[in-house]
Parts: structure tokens; C-alpha cells; sequence
């Protein structure tokens, strides 16, 4: 048993941290921290910085332009970038597509698509939700025809984040009506500018224009844009949601937010006394800090590969339910620390280039819309009841 | 990083729990549990004779373990086993004397099984606070003589000496002034009433009247803070190592009853109620694994990591337990079925060394000083 880091790895950290504080542009990480709008060029900027260091795609392997990393040594990097209040690298391209290309994509997609993911060329947006297909993501039914070197796309996507921004997005489609509904999906790549693409905002309960539906009618998508074979959609898809559950512990989103909240509890005052003191709310704070230091060593162990009788899949899906259960609470808490001062809320003052007064604490204006948008944590990337069912079937047996 | 025992440590625990599988099953544990002195000194004998005592103590003080994740390892299996033989008095008791130094010879007998020794520091008053201590002692020439009363020893009968905390010094609540002695169980003025445990074993309240003691320390309280903590490590992977069993015979169960014409499992209510108790289990795991690594550290991180996992324990263990019986049904409620023993003694590990309320709330104030 050896919880630390190895010295090579501590040495890695704190190269990350000086990188961090030499190129993570203040003005970007002020805007995390308070809970301010991100513009699409804010993303791009920051994902520019990243390319040039060549650590943008931190889990791709150095012939594609990765940076070779162990798992121990990526850990630290996402680890590093959420303390220091860093964006989120926008997973779509550079998490999503770009490791189902490289496991199942022609050498010619990925000597087109990867570099363009890295350069930022193209944004990428994730096609997979419809309306009639949730949880229960294999019952999709937008349909591919192949017809001659062309597919034709008919169907609609939904809850499809940051679409508005996008030029490619990748898609599980019908290929086949055959057999078992995992059996009859396809993995295309899809140009947002193709006619016959149509992009509708969906405004969530916070008043965010984040997510979107997508109309496709008769969009004609080349056949060298399917990845894989066709009708193993599915399997690749499966591969990528893996990817995504695991980076749901969010450890280090976490640890950054903890601190935050911790800082909000000093500075606002019960009974003359900081809000830290007040026992029913510091053991609030104590309750979830300890559940995160139990995740922290949960995750680690799944990077480590072992120590216990877990399957990874088991573990990672637990991950994922705990991690967001730890990251909704934050963000309840948060809100409750601001007392009344979590009820107004103007929506133009979470643009950084707002004049006007801001009501109440500095960091109040965007901590209760915070609060709401977290709720998509338990629904979205295998909500967490489907979580459960994995879990029951893949370690329980049941 | 590595969440593996070392090859050394692992065939220990492989050693031990076969034996403890192969000689100790639950028919024998119940047998043990239930007789008059409630644990089994030829059992004993042969643990001392494997060397899993010598597990507990680290090589400088005559043994070859004494680690957060030797405890770890032992405690684990005596988890899986229900044992009720008096290791955590062994453990406390041996630490505190390698602790302060000068009984390798006392810590030698107990760790061949010649000698039992039990630790007594808890009082009907002091609800798990180290410092809330009303025993106390004072001199008489050369001697030191105590007089008060030490609440729910484990196993106390089984001893035959016992390293007994009173104040020397000082008020309840103080840290400073606090002295552990060695009591012989033979001494005068020793009073042992013992009684059975609702969760198996034996315990007893400790009564002294101008007993005369030997000082092992003046300075008791950072040997408490460090003794406890490794007590707590203990119980939170015994805690770990029922809660293992309590999930394997839950899911069997699970499986194999039958109503409405499926096996329970099928159905969802009870599917997802079973794989949070699965999550808490490995959360609960991930607890004790940082207590257990941080046995070895400085003193805040220490403790701040024992009280973690002692509050995680006190309620995965109470969640755990409370599961395990209603997915059980009707068969959860007897006395018949092993589950019902492994969740009434998960449930009273909350009840030692600290409660989750105790522990959260030392949680928050090592977290205010640091």
C-alpha cells in the first residue's frame, strides 16, 4: 500500500502549477471562479494555449498529438487545472471523438479530424439524445440511408450542448431496424452546415442558453464519414461513455468549489459569527468534505487499477453517482451561505463586460443559477439511476 | 501508487483467514461468544503460535507488523469472522506499551499468549472525549494508588494486567495531567463486574479503590490520541471486513428468494437499494484505506483522517446494517441467520472509540486549526 505520488510525479505537478500561473489568463480564471459566462472564444483561447504546449489532449496517445501521460500524470493535470479555476476543456473533440477515432477510425479520418480537433478548426457537439431516447439511448431513432457514397439523415437530436458553436457534430444513428435496437446503430460524422441541419435553443430553468435540439431532414452526410463499420455504433459509443463516467468524479472541480464555499462561510456572518462557525452549517461543509476525501482515494484506486474486488466499470459508475451527489451539495450549499442574497439574480451581470451595481456579496450573482444548472449533473452522462443499473448488473448479478 | 498489501502482509492475512475460516466459523463463533468467559483461550493459543499477534506490533517493541495497514490487514479478516477474542485490547494496550518504552518483556509475554492485557480508558462519563477523565491517582511514598471507574472494557475479564488512564493532575477536559498505568488484575482494590454484549463477547465496568498502579506515563494524552487512532483504524477494517460479508450474503440471498415468481433481485426497489449499499461499501473502504496510511503521519492529519473514517464507518456501517436486515426480510430479523449477527456488531463499532456525531465534530475543529 503506497497512497503518495512518486517524486516524478510531484515534479510534474509542479510543472503544471507554473505553467498555470505563467499562461491561464486571469481574466479567464476570474470568470470560473465568480461563476461569469464563458464565450466561445474564451474556450478557443484557452484551448489554444493548451494545443501550444501540447497538452490539450491530455489522454491521446504522442503519435496523435498527445503528450504521452500516465494516468497518474493526467490525473494531476485535471486535477491542477480545476484548482486553479481553469475552463473545462470542452470534451466533445478532444475527450469524445477523439479516442473513438483512434481506436476505430480510418487512418485517412484520423489524419483529417485529429489535427483539426487540436488547432480548434473544427467544434465538435455530441449527437446522441432524442427525444424519444434518454436513458434508454439504444431505442434512437434518427435514421441513416445509405444511398450510394451518401447517407441520408433523417431524425432529431436533443439536449445537445453548445450545438450553437459547432461546425461537426458526431452522431448515433439508425443503420438498421434488424435484431436487437444496439444492433442497428451507426457512428457518423455530420457537417452542422450541411443543408437540411437545423439548430433550436432550449433555455434551461436558469435562463441559459446552453443546450440545443437539432433537426436533421434529408441531410446528405458522405459514407467516408461513418466511423467504424457500420452498425456497431453502439459499441463505440459504449467505449466513449466509459471515458465520460470516469472523468465524472471531477475531483479536482470539486476540491476548487469546496474551497470556494469554504471562503463564502468566513465571509458570511450568522449571529454576529462567520458562517463557519455555525455548527449545524459547518458540519453541513465537514459531511460532503469528508465524502470528497473518501472519493479522492475511491478515484484513485480506479487509476491505480485496483485494490478491491470493484470492477472498474462498478467503480466508475459509482464514481459517477457519488461525484455529482458531492458536486450538487456544494452547489446547495453555496446557495444556502448566501441567505436571501441567493434570490436576485440579473442575468446581464454574468457577462463580464456589465457596468452596472451588482446586488448583494461580489460572488453571490451567479452561485444560485449555479445551483439549478448543477442539477443536470445526476441526469445527463448516464443519470444516476442508470448508474445503478449498471451497477447491478455488471458487479451485483442480480 | 499502489492499493496493494505487500506480498509479506497479504500472506499473514491469507494465513489468518483461513485459519479463522477453518477453525473459527460461525457455529464456533456463537459457542465462543455465548460461554461463560466469553472468548477462547485455545483459540488464543493458537493465534499467539501463528504469530498474528506479533501482526499488531512493530518490529522495535518485538513484533514485526504494528502499521496502519498491518492493523488493517488483521482486523479485516476478524471482521469477516465475528471474532470475539480480545484483540483491540491487545492492540491498545501492546502500542501503549512500545509506546512509552522499557516492557518489551511484558509486550514479549502477550504477544507468545502468556498474558492478556486490556485497555481502560472510556468512563461512564466521558463519552468517547480522551480528556473528559475522572479517574484519578495520587502518591503514597513510591506507590501511586487509583481510585474511580472505567466504563465497557472489551474483554476485561480475559485480563491479567490492565493499562488503566487517570488524572495525576489537572481537571476533566484538560489535556495535560492525564497518567496511564499498569494494573495488575490481582491487585487490591480491583473490582471487575463483567457482562455479555448484545453483539457478542464479553465487556466489563472496572471499579478501583486505592489500587495501586505503575506510572507508565505523565504524559498520557498524545499516547491516547495515537493508541485510539490505531484502535480506530482497527475497528473501521473490521468494519470493512463485515461489511464485505454482509454484501456477499445479502446478494445471495437476493438471488435465491423467491416471491411474486422471480428472485427478489429482479426486482429494481431492491436492486438500487443494494448498489448504494454497495457504493457506501467502497466508500467506506476508501475511508479506512486514508486512516490506515495516515496512522504513520503527523498528528493533525492523523487524527483529521481517523475521524473521517471512523464518522464514514459509523454511517455506511449503520446504513449497511439496516439494509442488510430489510432486504433480508422476515429471515433478517432472526437469530438464525449470520447477517443478523454481522449487522448488530457493525452497528456497535459506531458505539467505540466514538460515535459519527463525535467524530464529525472533531473533524470540523482539526479542520478549524489547520
Amino acid at each position: 500500500m503506497n497512497l503518495d505520488f512518486t517524486p516524478d510525479e510531484e515534479r510534474f505537478r509542479a510543472e503544471v502549477r507554473s505553467f498555470l500561473k505563467a499562461r491561464l489568463p486571469a481574466r479567464i480564471a476570474d470568470k470560473v471562479r465568480t461563476g461569469k459566462r464563458l464565450h466561445k472564444k474564451d474556450h478557443e483561447e484557452w484551448h489554444a494555449i493548451l494545443h501550444e504546449r501540447g497538452w490539450l489532449a491530455s489522454h491521446w496517445p504522442p503519435e496523435y498529438g498527445g503528450p504521452g501521460w500516465t494516468t497518474a500524470q493526467a490525473h494531476i493535470f485535471d486535477e491542477e487545472v480545476s484548482l486553479a479555476f481553469a475552463p473545462r476543456v470542452i470534451p466533445f473533440g478532444v475527450s469524445m471523438l477523439g479516442p473513438v477515432l483512434i481506436k476505430f477510425g480510418t487512418s485517412a479520418q484520423k489524419q483529417h479530424w485529429l489535427p483539426r480537433i487540436l488547432d480548434g478548426t473544427d467544434w465538435w457537439c455530441q449527437g446522441y439524445s432524442e427525444p424519444g431516447a434518454g436513458s434508454d439511448l439504444a431505442s434512437l431513432k434518427t435514421s441513416a440511408v445509405r444511398q450510394g457514397d451518401h447517407y441520408l439523415v433523417n431524425g432529431q437530436k436533443t439536449w445537445t450542448t453548445l450545438a450553437q458553436y459547432a461546425d461537426m457534430i458526431f452522431c448515433l444513428v439508425r443503420t438498421s431496424a434488424e435484431g436487437k435496437k444496439q444492433a442497428g446503430i451507426s457512428f457518423l460524422l455530420i457537417d452542422m452546415k450541411s443543408p437540411g441541419v437545423e439548430v433550436r435553443p432550449i433555455i434551461t430553468l436558469e435562463g441559459e442558453h446552453e443546450v440545443n435540439e437539432i433537426f436533421f431532414t434529408d441531410v446528405r452526410v458522405p459514407v467516408e464519414n461513418l466511423v467504424g463499420e457500420e452498425n456497431m455504433g453502439w459499441t463505440y459509443a459504449k467505449y466513449l461513455l466509459t471515458y465520460e463516467r470516469t472523468s465524472e468524479a471531477r475531483v479536482g472541480a470539486a476540491t476548487a468549489s469546496l474551497a470556494f464555499l469554504k471562503q463564502i462561510a468566513q465571509t458570511e456572518e450568522k449571529g454576529g459569527r462567520p458562517l463557519a462557525e455555525d455548527p449545524l452549517f459547518a458540519a453541513r461543509i465537514a459531511r460532503v468534505e469528508i465524502d470528497l476525501e473518501n472519493m479522492k482515494t475511491t478515484n484513485l484506486r480506479v487509476l491505480a487499477g485496483s485494490g478491491s474486488s470493484a470492477a472498474p466499470l462498478e467503480l466508475s459508475a459509482m464514481l459517477k453517482i457519488r461525484g455529482t451527489e458531492i458536486r450538487q451539495e456544494l452547489a446547495s450549499l453555496a446557495r444556502i451561505a448566501l441567505g436571501p442574497y441567493a434570490q436576485p439574480f440579473v442575468s446581464e451581470a454574468l457577462d463580464e463586460e456589465f457596468q452596472g451595481s451588482r446586488i448583494g456579496p461580489d460572488y453571490a450573482g451567479g452561485l444560485a443559477a449555479h445551483y439549478f444548472n448543477e442539477r443536470k449533473l445526476s441526469i445527463f452522462a448516464g443519470s444516476n439511476e442508470v448508474q445503478r443499473e449498471i451497477i447491478t448488473k455488471v458487479s451485483l448479478e442480480l | 501508487m499502489d492499493f496493494h498489501h505487500s506480498a509479506e502482509r497479504s500472506m499473514l492475512a491469507e494465513t489468518f483467514g483461513r485459519f479463522l475460516q477453518k477453525r473459527y466459523p460461525v457455529e464456533v463463533r456463537h459457542e465462543i461468544s455465548a460461554s461463560a468467559i466469553g472468548w477462547s483461550p485455545a483459540h488464543w493459543a493458537e493465534l499467539a503460535e501463528l504469530g498474528v499477534l506479533c501482526g499488531l506490533v512493530s518490529e522495535t517493541a518485538g513484533g514485526f507488523g504494528g502499521s496502519g495497514f498491518d492493523i488493517a490487514a488483521i482486523f479485516e479478516q476478524l471482521g469477516r469472522a465475528m471474532a470475539v477474542e480480545p484483540f483491540l485490547g491487545t492492540l491498545m494496550a501492546t502500542r501503549t506499551l512500545a509506546m512509552v518504552g522499557g516492557h518489551d518483556g511484558l509486550i514479549g509475554d502477550v504477544l507468545g499468549g502468556a498474558s492478556i492485557l486490556a485497555f481502560a480508558h472510556e468512563e461512564s462519563a466521558s463519552r468517547y472525549d480522551l480528556t473528559n477523565i475522572a479517574a484519578h491517582a495520587r502518591r503514597d511514598g513510591d506507590a501511586w494508588l487509583l481510585n474511580g471507574g472505567k466504563a465497557v472494557v472489551p474483554q476485561l475479564e480475559a485480563a491479567d494486567d490492565i493499562i488503566v488512564s487517570a488524572r495525576i493532575a489537572g481537571m476533566k477536559g484538560e489535556r495535560a495531567g492525564i497518567g496511564l498505568f499498569l494494573v495488575k488484575r490481582a491487585a487490591p482494590g480491583v473490582v471487575v463486574e463483567g457482562y455479555p454484549l448484545i453483539d457478542g463477547g464479553r465487556a466489563g465496568e472496572l471499579q478501583l479503590v486505592d489500587t495501586p498502579g505503575l506510572l507508565l506515563t505523565d504524559d498520557a494524552h498524545p499516547v491516547l490520541e495515537d493508541v485510539v487512532a490505531a484502535g480506530i483504524v482497527a475497528l473501521s477494517w473490521e468494519a470493512v471486513g463485515i461489511m464485505d460479508m454482509i454484501k456477499a450474503t445479502t446478494l445471495d440471498y437476493l438471488r435465491t428468494r423467491h416471491q411474486f415468481g422471480v428472485p427478489i433481485g429482479k426486482f429494481q426497489a431492491l436492486q438500487h437499494r443494494m448498489a448504494t449499499v454497495a457504493l457506501e461499501i467502497e466508500q467506506a473502504r476508501s475511508a479506512a484505506i486514508n486512516a490506515a496510511n495516515a496512522l504513520q503521519g503527523d498528528r493533525a492529519k492523523r487524527e483529521r483522517s481517523v475521524s473521517a473514517a471512523k464518522y464514514t464507518i459509523g454511517r455506511a456501517g449503520t446504513l449497511v446494517a439496516e439494509e442488510a436486515i430489510q432486504l433480508h426480510g422476515g429471515m433478517g430479523m432472526t437469530w438464525e441467520l449470520p447477517v443478523s449477527h454481522f449487522a448488530k456488531r457493525l452497528v456497535m463499532i459506531g458505539h467505540q472509540l466514538g460515535d459519527e456525531d463525535h467524530h464529525l465534530a472533531r473533524f470540523i475543529r482539526f479542520g478549524q486549526a489547520a
